[in-house]
């Protein structure tokens, strides 16, 4: 059975740090110059040939 | 559209009508008396009706294999147009409510007409109707697109787009006949609620599915924004709607929540409703129809994957902002305040996305009636995400909350932001799926602009000036320190501006009505060119000054 105690515990330590731990992992993921190619062709790849399907 | 279906689709589609004609027959069996049997008579009717659709054309020869060459958009077509339709009756009776406000006559004495069960018809009208059908159709033309995949079967899609309709249909009668369950936009009672999950569910499976059979290997942004719509959904609408039916046979339900984790609950969904359907989905929808229009490509593809995750993080913890001064922990309010201040940062980094995108092609918007609906959609975007940050504050709140502002903070949303990208975007998708050179009437594109504009402006300023008005007059105290006001001096002060809402909100209407006959005679007229080749939707050159067909 999962107790008031144990739901405090969790959300002081994990909670506190897990949602600001995938912030930071986000921020070097978007940033990071390697990826930057990357994006850019993203951005880009709407408007390439879309005559159909690729097969 | 049956044309389309190979044999083996047909008598599928067929098989999943039967099972439905069904269950709609045993639940008229068990739920006679109630308006659960009523609602089962519909379900049969509705089933029965296509079967009789498939079978009169079972018999129609098989397509051939170059279907495969191509995207399958009948579903979206079908799509655009039911959402075209729930958005004229969803406006119009949110006008007619509105007026009911100012005028309660208007009710004509009867109980299905009464403002308590027309407002949800409203708002489920405009928001799952208008707001849902616009998301599955835009969903499944972008997600082809961007994955360079088409759907995987042609059942499947079909089963979402009338499943939905179906939970929609079920969801506004239901209201009208006094079934609901009294969560505010989850009012369907529990049997309507079980059928938007096997729908829901084999959307999402549906998307999966055609994601896994991508070509294109990075998954564009605006297909996570649309995976993250539909996942959050399923999660909120499964979580919020645990309930304990008074019998099999009976429409009443009762919630597994009691107290205040039944008003949380009720809030968690409602705030991620408004942040998982009424923005992530939309902003998928901006962030495929934007660059496409505009002939530019977002300006911050980083911004917008960092956007994505800010709002996926924070919005699951701002639903207790609507609980301030309740009996919610005050920790817990807290909470919600903080995280909703923090959503300015996600909220503010997609709207700059939209005008930076546009920064440069300004002569564009000028020109471009579509490209102006969803600069407009941006420009609402920040202001109501500021002002929604703001309101969140306790202190804010204290004035603001049970007061009209809430209205206008929503109506500036939902008509400035969600309605204006959906027109937006129809506007730009409709001439690349039917195959026209441009809309019907480019003239009738501008003329919906500005009575959009001007009844959204309309609306919000009236509601803001109510709002405020009324919370004033709220705590108001006389020397004595009593209330200086009674209730009913609060409802005179709020008179005009109650007009002035439904005036803004006819304008609204009447723009909606000019789109909805625009994009109707688009598709019946066949335009000079029918007989473009290919499923391109023509984006203008990139960099070039190129304007789209007039508008």
């Amino acid at each position: 059975m999962i107790e008031h105690a144990f739901l405090v515990g969790l959300s002081k330590s994990f909670g506190l740090f897990y949602l600001i731990a995938l912030s930071v992992a986000v921020v070097i993921y978007a940033m990071r110059p390697s990826n930057r190619k990357q994006f850019d062709d993203a951005a880009q790849s709407i408007f390439r040939d879309e005559a159909g399907p690729w097969e | 559209m049956i044309a389309q279906l190979t044999v083996i689709e047909r008598q599928r589609a067929i098989l999943i009508s039967v099972a439905v004609a069904i269950c709609g027959g045993l639940i008229v069996i068990v739920g006679r008396g109630d308006p659960m049997g009523i609602h089962g008579a519909l379900i049969f009717l509705v089933a029965f009706l296509m079967i009789f659709r498939i079978g009169a054309n079972y018999y129609t020869p098989a397509p051939s294999e170059d279907r495969l060459a191509s995207y399958y958009d009948d579903p979206s077509k079908v799509g655009i147009v039911l959402s075209m339709a729930w958005a004229v009756i969803g406006l119009a009776v949110g006008d007619w409510v509105a007026w009911q406000l100012a005028y309660p006559d208007l009710t004509f004495g009867q109980a299905w007409s009464s403002f308590g069960r027309l407002r949800p018809v409203h708002t489920t009208s405009v928001i799952f109707g208008f707001g849902g059908n616009a998301l599955i159709a835009t969903s499944f033309y972008v997600m082809q697109r961007t994955s360079r995949a088409r759907l995987p079967d042609q059942v499947t899609p079909w089963f979402v787009v009338f499943g939905y309709n179906l939970f929609c249909l079920l969801a506004v009668t239901g209201y009208l006949m006094g079934v609901t369950q009294s969560k505010e936009y989850a009012e369907p009672e529990w049997y309507t609620d079980l059928w938007l999950v096997v729908v829901w569910v084999t959307y999402f499976v549906l998307y999966l599915r055609t994601l896994a059979r991508r070509k294109e290997p990075h998954i564009y942004v605006s297909n996570w924004y649309y995976m993250a719509f539909i996942l959050v959904v399923a999660i909120l609408h499964i979580v919020n709607n645990l309930a304990v039916p008074v019998s099999l046979g009976h429409a009443k339900s009762y919630s597994a929540f009691s107290g205040v984790q039944d008003a949380m609950t009720q809030w968690w969904y409602g705030h991620n409703a408004v942040a998982f359907f009424l923005t992530a989905g939309f902003l998928g929808m901006m962030y495929y129809f934007l660059p496409m229009r505009a002939g530019r490509p977002i300006y911050s593809y980083r911004m917008s994957i960092i956007s994505f995750w800010g709002i996926t993080f924070f919005y699951m913890w701002a639903g207790s902002h609507h609980l301030h001064f309740t009996a919610l922990p005050q920790w817990v309010q807290t909470l919600g305040m903080t995280f909703s201040l923090m959503l300015l940062i996600p909220s503010w980094a997609s709207a700059g996305n939209v005008l930076l995108t546009l920064n440069g092609a300004w002569d564009k918007v000028r020109d471009d009636a579509t490209l102006r609906f969803m600069m407009v959609a941006g420009v609402f975007y920040g202001l109501t995400t500021f002002e929604g940050s703001f309101m969140a504050i306790r202190s804010v709140n204290s004035l603001s909350h049970y007061t009209d502002w809430t209205i206008g903070h929503v109506h500036a949303g939902a008509l400035g932001w969600v309605a204006m990208i959906t027109f937006g975007s129809i506007y730009a998708c409709v001439p690349w799926l039917w195959k026209r050179e441009r809309m019907y009437s480019p003239r009738l594109v501008e003329a919906h602009f500005w009575l959009a504009l001007s009844g959204s402006v309309i609306y919000v300023f009236a509601m803001w000036n109510s709002g405020i008005v009324q919370g004033l007059m709220w705590r108001t105290y006389n020397e004595s320190g009593t209330l200086a006001y009674s209730f009913v001096d609060t409802l005179i002060a709020m008179h005009p501006y109650y007009i002035a809402r439904a005036v803004g909100g006819l304008l609204f209407l009447i723009g909606g009505c000019l789109g909805a006959y625009n994009i109707w005679m688009t598709i019946r007229v066949p335009g000079a060119s029918a007989s473009r080749t290919s499923d391109v939707p023509e984006p203008a050159v990139v960099g070039a000054g190129a304007l789209q067909a007039a508008e």
